[in-house]
């Protein structure tokens, strides 16, 4: 039977090459972009070089005060005096890494321009975040309580900078006319891992601002590591707790801070506001954004898919009159547009590996390298049940119930 | 074997009624061979599909192998249809898309045979209907004869009791028709199987065992 199936589902594939096309196009094409989207999410949200222990951490990004009466609203990063004051003090924070916003500084070197994100860190950012040193060590605390003029920086930056110099420790590196001696050289991160990338890390005791000014906002974000992924829930209640006793600023009645888990950190960015994380509007907003996405292909291929199996009238006449109940016809075109989508699906997964060496030849983003993995397999898989089942079940439902007599007329 | 009582068929539009059929009464023995004439538009076809349950009458009883069919689901009606008749056409209706062997096989799929059965017994229809060195060819690779015998061995592969032709030499030349007409006689002859054929031509008709003739919807002769 479904031998049968399948010869008749390649025979009309080849009968009407331009149709054919168009369905297999829209297919694969729409699917490509979707394994593309889903590597790329899949790289932002899965543990990523530096940040690999996300199960056991949580991540403290925002300030936001608000004066409800006013409906004023004030949001920024975190100050250092925030975390070196109240978050500190947190009995389940194993240790935590502070660092700041990257900043750009411009360097010259042979003339040419080559810019330089760099961001200030306390020590322990090192122990927290497992950054592959290629060279050299990170700069302990005691480099920090001297304000040590030191650097860490980038694979990227070392070869910019120094260009092919083998050997960089000990030399300086200089941004904004300060000089830095260079002590490591790390594996460069990727930008979707974003607020741990940069291209050189400082103490932030080198800082020219304030770091110790007594305001909750400031250029800084921190991950908190838990001991243990169990005490994670506890780590975040204790920092609500720690929150209530946090002063409201003047002006405002509400202070809000939130120590997130990883995806809840992102959403808050996005869509956050207040005690809302966000979550729950991303996701709607994105499942919704798929959705539409997948639906207008689909109703191309649902009109196609008409035209096609009213073509093919006298067939359905002729199964019907021996023996073919509605069911089972509509079962066999569900299984030929099955086989359509499937084929579809390879082109797909073909057009994206393409896509996706392209996008990594070409780094769009600094330092992302996107991978096909099972997790955008398997959801590729789904989108394409998801668009064979969809496409295949009204068309077929429409042909099952077309009048045998006419059907066989209709030639 | 069928029996027809009182029935009739009304085509409906927006505007206009249109009776095709009217209160035929007929009864058709086990092992005959009938044939239905009448000018165009009189019923004939309308009345060989309300016996082969791809229409419904409007009205009446058809009883076939003494089973009340009225009250059948789809599923049920396409069982019958499977294994007890076999329908040929004016114009073949093969799969252009499937090889001679495939489109013999059809009637089989939709029972619980397996592949090699299957084709064991399409060889076989084949076989009868003088075809059997064309197994792997596609129907527009045939002539007007060899494709109506196709579609006779794909009606007689499932062992039907009953066969209803709708014009089965409708469409080839004298001599082409007459191997047709050969075939469906020695089939009604050897096997017992019962025909109902719809025709034009009155020779084909007197080769039969009755002649039904109908005018207007309605039965003159």
């Amino acid at each position: 039977m479904l031998k049968n199936y399948f010869k008749i589902a390649i025979a009309v594939l080849k009968r009407r090459k331009f149709f054919t096309f168009v369905s297999l196009f829209g297919i694969s094409f729409t699917l490509t972009i979707l394994m593309v989207t889903t590597a790329f999410m899949d790289k932002v949200l899965s543990p990523d070089y530096p940040d690999l222990k996300r199960e056991r951490s949580l991540y403290v990004s925002s300030m936001e005060y608000k004066n409800t009466k006013e409906g004023w609203m004030n949001r920024s990063d975190v100050s250092y005096y925030f975390f070196s004051h109240y978050v500190s003090t947190l009995k389940n924070v194993d240790k935590m890494a502070i660092s700041s916003n990257p900043k750009a500084s411009n360097a010259y070197v042979n003339n040419k321009k080559i810019v330089i994100a760099y961001k200030y860190t306390n020590a322990d950012y090192w122990n927290v975040l497992e950054y592959r040193f290629l060279a050299g060590k990170p700069f302990s605390q005691k480099e920090i309580d001297n304000a040590d003029k030191v650097a860490v920086i980038s694979e990227e930056t070392r070869k910019a900078y120094f260009g092919d110099a083998s050997n960089v420790i000990g030399r300086y590196i200089s941004a904004d006319n300060v000089n830095y001696r260079v002590i490591g050289v790390v594996a460069n991160v990727s930008k979707t891992v974003n607020s741990l990338s940069g291209d050189m890390y400082l103490p932030y005791t080198v800082s020219t601002s304030d770091y110790n000014k007594p305001d909750l906002m400031g250029p800084y974000n921190a991950v908190l590591l838990a001991k243990s992924k169990a005490d994670v829930p506890k780590m975040q209640k204790e920092f609500q707790q720690m929150m209530r006793r946090v002063p409201i600023p003047k002006d405002f009645d509400r202070v809000y801070s939130n120590a997130d888990p990883f995806f809840s950190s992102m959403t808050r960015r996005i869509a956050g506001d207040g005690a809302n994380n966000g979550k729950t509007r991303v996701v709607t907003i994105m499942s919704i954004f798929v959705l539409l996405f997948l639906l207008l292909p689909t109703i191309n291929l649902v009109n196609i898919n008409v035209t096609r199996i009213m073509e093919r009238s006298s067939e359905i006449g002729v199964r019907k009159a021996f023996g073919a109940s509605s069911k089972t016809l509509v079962y066999q075109f569900i299984v030929e547009n099955m086989i359509l989508t499937f084929l579809g699906g390879i082109i797909g997964i073909i057009l994206s590996l393409l896509a996706i060496y392209l996008i990594n030849g070409a780094n769009v983003i600094s330092n992302m390298r996107l991978s096909m993995n099972l997790t955008v397999l398997f959801y590729s898989f789904i989108a394409c049940v998801f668009f064979g089942l969809i496409s295949g079940v009204y068309p077929a439902w429409r042909m099952s119930k077309l009048n045998v007599v006419k059907a066989l007329k209709a030639q | 074997m069928i029996r027809l009582q009182n029935i009739k068929k009304v085509y409906r539009t927006d505007t206009v009624e249109t009776l095709a059929i009217n209160g035929i009464n007929l009864d058709i023995a086990k092992g005959e061979f009938l044939s239905i004439m009448g000018p165009s538009g009189c019923g004939k076809s309308t009345l060989l599909n309300i016996m082969g349950l791809l229409d419904e009458p409007s009205k009446g009883n058809i009883q076939i192998d003494s089973q009340d069919i009225s009250s059948y689901s789809d599923q049920k009606l396409a069982k019958f249809r499977n294994e007890k008749l076999g329908f040929i056409f004016q114009s073949y209706h093969l799969i252009n898309d499937l090889q001679v062997l495939d489109n013999v096989e059809l009637p089989l799929l939709y029972r619980n045979s397996s592949a090699k059965e299957r084709k064991r017994l399409a060889t076989e229809a084949l076989e009868k209907v003088g075809l059997s060195n064309r197994l792997k060819h596609f129907p527009t690779q045939l002539s007007g004869g060899q494709r109506q015998r196709v579609a006779i061995a794909r009606a007689i592969v499932g062992n039907p009791q009953i066969i209803l032709a709708d014009e089965p030499t409708g469409n080839l030349d004298s001599a082409m028709g007459n191997e047709i007409m050969d075939i469906l006689i020695n089939l009604n002859k050897n096997e017992g199987t019962t025909i109902v054929m719809v025709t034009h031509d009155e020779n084909m008709a007197h080769k039969t065992h009755r002649l039904v003739r109908l005018f207007d919807g309605s039965q003159v002769q």
